[in-house]
């Protein structure tokens, strides 16, 4: 063989090469990155601020990677956002908004350097739960107040720094259970994911059942990957329930309800606002439909009643949105952003009364307004936060509505 | 658990082991021949369902350029190698096979996607287009290691699987997707048992390319040279077998049968731009218990790791992964016994 001589080289050579595309993928992050963050001047310029100028505001999302058909929304959110309101108390505001790659680490990275770069005065991120725990908790380091756009609940001291937006699962669950107990509802079937998403709707469930009489028959897991769910679809379906329940996401949350009703299962179908986007429901077809889930109001916002406090900001939001990414609507998603901005605005507007932007005194007393932001009515309800607790949603955050030929409409 | 539970999911089990006989059978053959464990070859089904679920929508299939960019890549590739062994004289071949061939399926393929055009055609670019994949994947990444050992092929196999699932997310996006069915409607078991048309399928294909392969290496010229590369490497190109040409051949069978396997999958899950890695995974257990060198015995293991995950599932779908992939702990038990009466390829590799 005479090319033996060459084996080592060439190896050497195609390994590297690998090597290398995976490095300068990063390389290409971290440049992305750092482009985004020159676009603003950083450095001596902005940590020395003037203590008069500008609020700046920090904000990752995920514009990249699995978790972006999340991400691209909340990025839509907050452009809609910044065009609906860009000052506060006589002073402009500033957004940088960095992309964490739907990568925890990076979103950690990313906002160390929002923080000593930029010396923004608040965080708003991120796409994921992971990303957005590991931003708290930067975020407790360098004391500067979170406001989280995903579904976390950081515990300790990056909990007294982070306020959530998005409802907590309890609260969207025990909805679904009213529902069922007003139909005369007994006894309710559960498939979720084998993963936290799945424990915490399967928790929320057996919480909020016992009081409203309902039993729940199942608790079968299955993987996002999984070729098929028939073995656990016929286990919930052995157990006769008169309803189901599904604890997925995304269009890999439709293939419980796809397996049931293949094996001709009629009961009612409830899900949770994980499952609200256009894919799932193209995944999910005719077997989805007549699908009841709870969600947040400005997902179907034209349909609420004119009294309905949220109705006029998510019309507010949705003209803004529609000036600034023409093609998008408003979902749960930007929605989040867009309530996070609201929020932010509020607790701004009285922490600046008393100190400069780019102070820490700033930033703690931001911290202090936005856990203690009384009646604050964002696209998504009316938010009240308390210190020592993430979530300052009630039952106003929340509506029940049901898939009729594709489309969701209000049912309560 | 009542007769008609145990049924269906003994049907549910077929079809799905019908899947990793489908892929185990890939995994031999390349292995055999090549001796790359060849896990892209999940991401080749996953990407074929992806590209027919794009015609399905009437979007043009983000696997396009990638063929075509990956065929420019492998005809300069070869070019440059055939320049350089002085055989310039080959060059038309190398460019109509490497070049010409894959980008007559991706201009096919662009002018359908936005037509209504008939399923079968859509099927049929589809597995066109995914068909050359395997083949110019070996080309730029593994025929350049072909003499390094398994372990250093495996290694590579790996990384190209986690290069061309990137490559997956970006041409395909995040989101999942299910095709038409090819089939549809049900069948009526006696005792009020329905299986989906599409299952039903699925056993069927598996069964007649089971035979078609028999068939294939017990009498076809290419068959028995592919089968005299696996067996001795050297011998069969003192034989005047190019190893090459075998390699190529058995890229090209595995990468359709990833393609039927992504095509008869589509229509009963979701498929992501990843998911075909769990489908190569499990397929092959399947393999490993065939030894990665027996057919039938790989076919066997298959509808037993489907039969498996079927029943795990129900009796208890935490534990179903754990379950499937603990069977190749036994397995390897068993083989590291059998070892010593196969053919010990290290021993050909000092020769």
């Amino acid at each position: 063989m005479k090319n033996l001589g060459s084996i080592h080289p060439l190896l050497a050579r195609t390994t590297s090469d690998l090597d290398r595309r995976q490095f300068l993928k990063r390389g290409a992050r971290a440049v992305a990155a750092t482009a985004a963050m020159s676009s603003f001047p950083v450095g001596l310029v902005s940590r020395a601020r003037a203590a008069d100028s500008t609020i700046v505001v920090g904000f990752i999302t995920s514009m990249s990677g699995p978790v972006s058909s999340l991400g691209i929304p909340y990025d839509q959110g907050i452009k809609a956002a910044l065009a609906f309101k860009n000052q506060v108390g006589g002073k402009s505001v500033k957004l940088i908004a960095l992309d964490d790659a739907s990568d925890p680490t990076i979103a950690a990275v990313n906002a160390r350097k929002l923080i000593q770069e930029s010396n923004v005065d608040v965080i708003i991120g991120t796409a994921g739960s992971p990303g957005a725990l590991a931003i708290a908790t930067v975020c407790a380091e360098t004391k500067t107040p979170l406001i989280c756009i995903a579904n976390a609940n950081p515990q300790g001291e990056p909990g007294n720094w982070t306020i959530t937006i998005p409802q907590p699962a309890p609260l969207m669950i025990a909805g679904a259970v009213a529902h069922m107990q007003q139909a005369g509802v007994k006894s309710v079937g559960y498939m979720g994911f084998a993963d936290p998403w799945g424990d915490l709707v399967y928790n929320a469930l057996m919480e909020s059942t016992p009081a409203a009489g309902i039993k729940v028959t199942s608790n079968e897991r299955y993987a996002r990957a999984d070729t098929s769910v028939t073995g656990q679809a016929l286990k919930v379906f052995a157990t006769r329930p008169d309803v189901f329940v599904g604890g997925g996401s995304g269009t890999p949350g439709a293939l419980p309800y796809l397996a049931l009703r293949e094996r001709g299962y009629k009961g009612q179908f409830y899900g949770t606002p994980a499952i609200i986007n256009p894919a799932f429901v193209k995944v999910g077809g005719a077997a989805v439909e007549g699908l009841i889930a709870s969600t947040g109001p400005v997902v179907v916002f034209e349909q609420l009643a004119d009294t309905n406090p949220t109705k006029a900001v998510s019309q507010e939001f949705a003209k803004a949105l529609k000036a600034t990414v023409p093609d998008a609507t408003p979902n749960a998603f930007s929605g989040y952003s867009f309530d996070a901005w609201v929020l932010f605005l509020a607790a701004a507007e009285n922490a600046i009364k008393t100190n400069a932007p780019g102070t820490p005194q700033f930033k703690l007393a931001l911290r202090d307004a936005l856990t203690n932001a009384r009646e604050v009515v964002g696209s998504h309800g009316v938010y009240n936060f308390k210190p020592g607790s993430r979530y300052g949603n009630d039952e106003r955050s929340r509506v029940l509505v049901k898939l009729e030929k594709s489309d969701w409409k209000l049912i309560s | 658990m009542s007769l008609d539970i145990v049924l269906i999911l003994l049907i549910d089990g077929l079809s799905t082991g019908a899947i990793y006989l489908l892929a185990g059978l890939g995994f031999v053959l390349v292995f055999s021949v090549t001796r790359v464990i060849f896990i892209p070859s999940g991401d080749i089904a996953a990407f074929a369902a992806l590209t027919l679920a794009a015609f399905q929508s009437r979007t043009v299939p983000g696997s396009i350029w990638l063929v075509a960019a990956m065929a420019v890549l492998a005809c300069l590739a070869e070019c440059v190698t055939l320049v350089r062994n002085g055989s310039a004289r080959r060059l038309p071949h190398a460019i109509f096979f490497y070049a010409v061939l894959p980008l007559i399926p991706c201009i096919a393929g662009l002018a359908i996607a936005k037509q209504d055009v008939p399923e079968i055609l859509r099927i049929a670019i589809t597995m066109a287009l995914i068909l050359p994949m395997g083949v110019l994947i070996d080309r730029l990444t593994l025929r350049p290691l072909a003499t390094s050992s398994t372990l250093i092929l495996f290694i590579v196999a790996i990384a190209v699987h986690f290069l061309i699932a990137g490559i997956g997310l970006i041409v395909f996006g995040p989101e999942g997707v299910r095709t038409n069915p090819i089939l549809d409607g049900v069948a009526s078991l006696p005792g009020g048992v329905v299986v989906p048309a599409q299952q039903i399928l699925m056993m069927i294909v598996a069964l007649l390319l089971s035979l078609v392969f028999y068939l294939f290496f017990g009498r076809s010229i290419t068959g028995k040279a592919l089968r005299a590369t696996a067996s001795n490497r050297v011998g069969a190109r003192l034989m005047g077998i190019r190893p090459e040409r075998a390699a190529a051949a058995a890229y090209l069978i595995a990468s359709g049968l990833a393609a039927i396997v992504g095509i008869l999958i589509a229509p009963v899950t979701t498929m992501y731009y990843d998911s075909g890695f769990m489908i190569g995974l499990k397929a092959s257990v399947g393999a490993i218990i065939g030894g990665m060198a027996s057919y039938p015995i790989t076919a066997i293991g298959s509808v037993f790791i489907g039969i498996l995950e079927s029943g795990a599932s129900f009796v208890a779908s935490d534990y179903k992964e754990i379950i499937i992939f603990s069977v190749v702990i036994p397995v390897l038990i068993w083989r590291s016994f059998a070892v010593h009466r196969d053919g010990d390829e290290e021993i050909e590799e000092l020769a």
